[in-house]
């Protein structure tokens, strides 16, 4: 039954462009997008108990690397992936070794405190980031010489990545190392004591979150061809972390659909209301009222619960 | 490291440690051989879960020695004491809820293996983790449990998977902390008789108040007293001490 229900959807994801026009092949493509964020951060959220209110830097970072190195320096795609992959995982390494100094709150503010860093940069140095006007007229690469340059070709191309980043992130957690993530997580002195190292535990995870921020980064990006500061203000972060708790935090299944209901009510619903965020905002009291460990968690809670 | 063979499996030298103004650890020394069964006795506040949480590498001495096998760890982490053999399990139970009887036991094997890095692969394709793990729930007798998580299980069986994930890393130095608290007596009897079962390859050191339990499986004895070492040494000598009677027994 749950195979089916999957391939279902994968048969559904894989030929959506067929059925549905640009707009929403756009708002899907997006929708993946959101979701490699979203995951990346329960990593930290959910399966870390570090709760960041600064993820968005990984974003930033890596389309500002590539946008810069793309449009400034003249470099090709490849290269420029590999760098701002690379330059994102040094930023989280560093940013993780002074966060990691704290738990709980005081972790919290250090990450939001970082994020605000990287944000004022984008701002202020506007001889190379173009501060407030952003970077635009962007390019997206060309994979094996295959234009992404269609709604549909890009959808393809966000759906492999995402799948990927799906499959890994599941199995990161699913690992021996997401069992000591998860028990430091729950016991952090018990494992110790059986031999775990909890700073180190959490500092990798912390990088590995940071890295696959940065591939979110990278997609967002060419998706828009443009960059802005907005990307890494902590509004950025604030909602995928919403996303990733409306969702169902330390659940695989859970950021996903936190991220695209984020999304669709943030693109569509706003085409019809004004006040957008005071629906996102409804939203969220009815889920935190109803279903407080996340959607996903609640409905599987439901579905199982009924009486046969 | 290894090959030397130490005199002795844990050494504690002088070691000090106040709270403000309260000292909690006054100079305590104590020198545990491989295989000795140590038991710590002393009132309430006498210093001994601290003087636990100091070996165990929880807790900085203010001054002082810990050597684990005749290399000193004082500096070390828990984790790193960990790795040279030392084995500890909590007054409170400390143990992960959520999961299951075996997840908790195959923790306890993990943190000592290099595999516990591996992140490309799900931890359930390690066959032997589960089978040994297993193995260890079945000689605390919990084996039927296996597969229920924590939080279901009663609270004497609780004191007995604290007591088989520590045992599952067939550590050298053990130390518990009130195996015993809060068991029935029929409970009493099989963690007494599991705790006697404890292969000779490894040095117990157990806090325990339930002296009728706890001096069958003592050879040795030391009695804390307001973070001193009051007195120390063979079990039947301690016990007929005076000055046991007088803090301890109050005969």
């Amino acid at each position: 039954m749950k195979w089916i229900a999957t391939a279902l959807l994968a048969v559904v994801l894989v030929l959506l462009p067929f059925f549905a026009g640009d707009f929403y092949i756009n708002l899907a493509s997006q929708m993946l997008i959101a979701a490699i964020f979203a995951l990346s951060l329960n990593l930290l959220v959910g399966y870390g108990g570090m709760t960041s209110l600064g993820h968005a830097s990984y974003l930033g970072v890596a389309a500002y690397i590539s946008a810069l190195l793309t449009s400034r320096y003249g470099l090709g795609h490849g290269s420029a992936a590999l760098l701002s992959i690379l330059g994102t995982t040094v930023t989280a390494a560093f940013f993780g070794v002074i966060a990691l100094r704290a738990t709980g709150l005081g972790f919290l503010m250090i990450t939001l405190a970082l994020s605000q860093v990287l944000w004022g940069l984008a701002y202020r140095m506007s001889n190379i980031t173009n501060g407030d006007n952003g970077i635009g007229g962007l390019t997206r690469p060309m994979p094996f010489g295959i234009s992404l340059d269609s709604a549909a070709a890009f959808y393809w191309f966000a759906l492999i990545v995402a799948s990927f980043a799906f499959l890994m992130m599941t199995v990161f957690v699913l690992s021996s190392f997401g069992s000591s993530l998860k028990g430091v997580r729950d016991q952090p002195r018990r494992m110790a004591a059986l031999g775990f190292n909890p700073w180190m535990i959490r500092w990798i995870t912390f990088i590995y979150a940071g890295f696959w921020g940065g591939v979110s980064g990278l997609l967002y990006v060419y998706y828009n061809k443009y960059i802005h500061p907005t990307s890494l203000s902590t509004t950025s972060s604030a909602e995928a972390l919403l996303g990733v708790i409306a969702g169902g935090s330390g659940t695989p299944g859970g950021p996903v659909v936190g991220a695209a209901l984020v999304l669709l009510l943030k693109n569509y619903v706003s085409a019809y209301l004004d006040r957008w965020n005071m629906l996102l905002g409804a939203v969220f009291v009815f889920i935190v009222l109803v279903m407080p460990t996340g959607i996903v968690p609640g409905l599987t809670k439901l579905l199982r619960g009924r009486p046969r | 490291m290894t090959s030397v063979v130490a005199d002795h499996a844990l050494e504690v030298i002088n070691l000090k440690k106040a709270f403000g103004g309260l000292a909690v650890t006054q100079n305590v020394s104590l020198t545990i051989r491989p295989g000795e069964r140590r038991l710590i006795i002393g009132p309430n506040g006498a210093g001994k879960t601290t003087l636990f949480n100091q070996i165990s590498g929880d807790m900085p001495p203010n001054s002082g020695q810990i050597k684990l096998f005749g290399n000193d760890v004082t500096s070390l982490a828990p984790y790193q004491r960990a790795h040279r053999g030392l084995s500890r399990t909590y007054q409170i139970i400390t143990l992960f809820a959520g999961d299951t009887l075996e997840h908790n036991v195959t923790l306890g094997l993990l943190g000592l293996r290099p595999s516990r890095w591996q992140m490309w692969r799900p931890l359930a394709f390690y066959g032997d983790l589960a089978t040994e793990a297993r193995r260890t729930l079945d000689a605390v007798g919990l084996l039927h449990l296996a597969d229920h998580p924590v939080s279901e299980i009663a609270y004497g069986e609780k004191r007995r998977v604290e007591l088989a994930m520590a045992l599952a890393q067939k550590p050298r130095v053990l130390l518990l902390d009130e195996p015993l608290a809060g068991l029935s007596d029929t409970e009493r009897s099989t963690v007494k008789s599991l705790i006697g079962s404890i292969p000779r390859e490894t040095a117990v050191i157990m806090i325990e108040h339930d002296m009728d339990t706890a001096l069958d499986l003592a050879e040795t004895v030391t009695l804390l007293n307001y973070g001193r070492v009051i007195v120390d040494g063979e079990r039947d000598t301690v016990i007929a001490d005076e000055r046991t009677r007088e803090v301890y027994l109050g005969v």
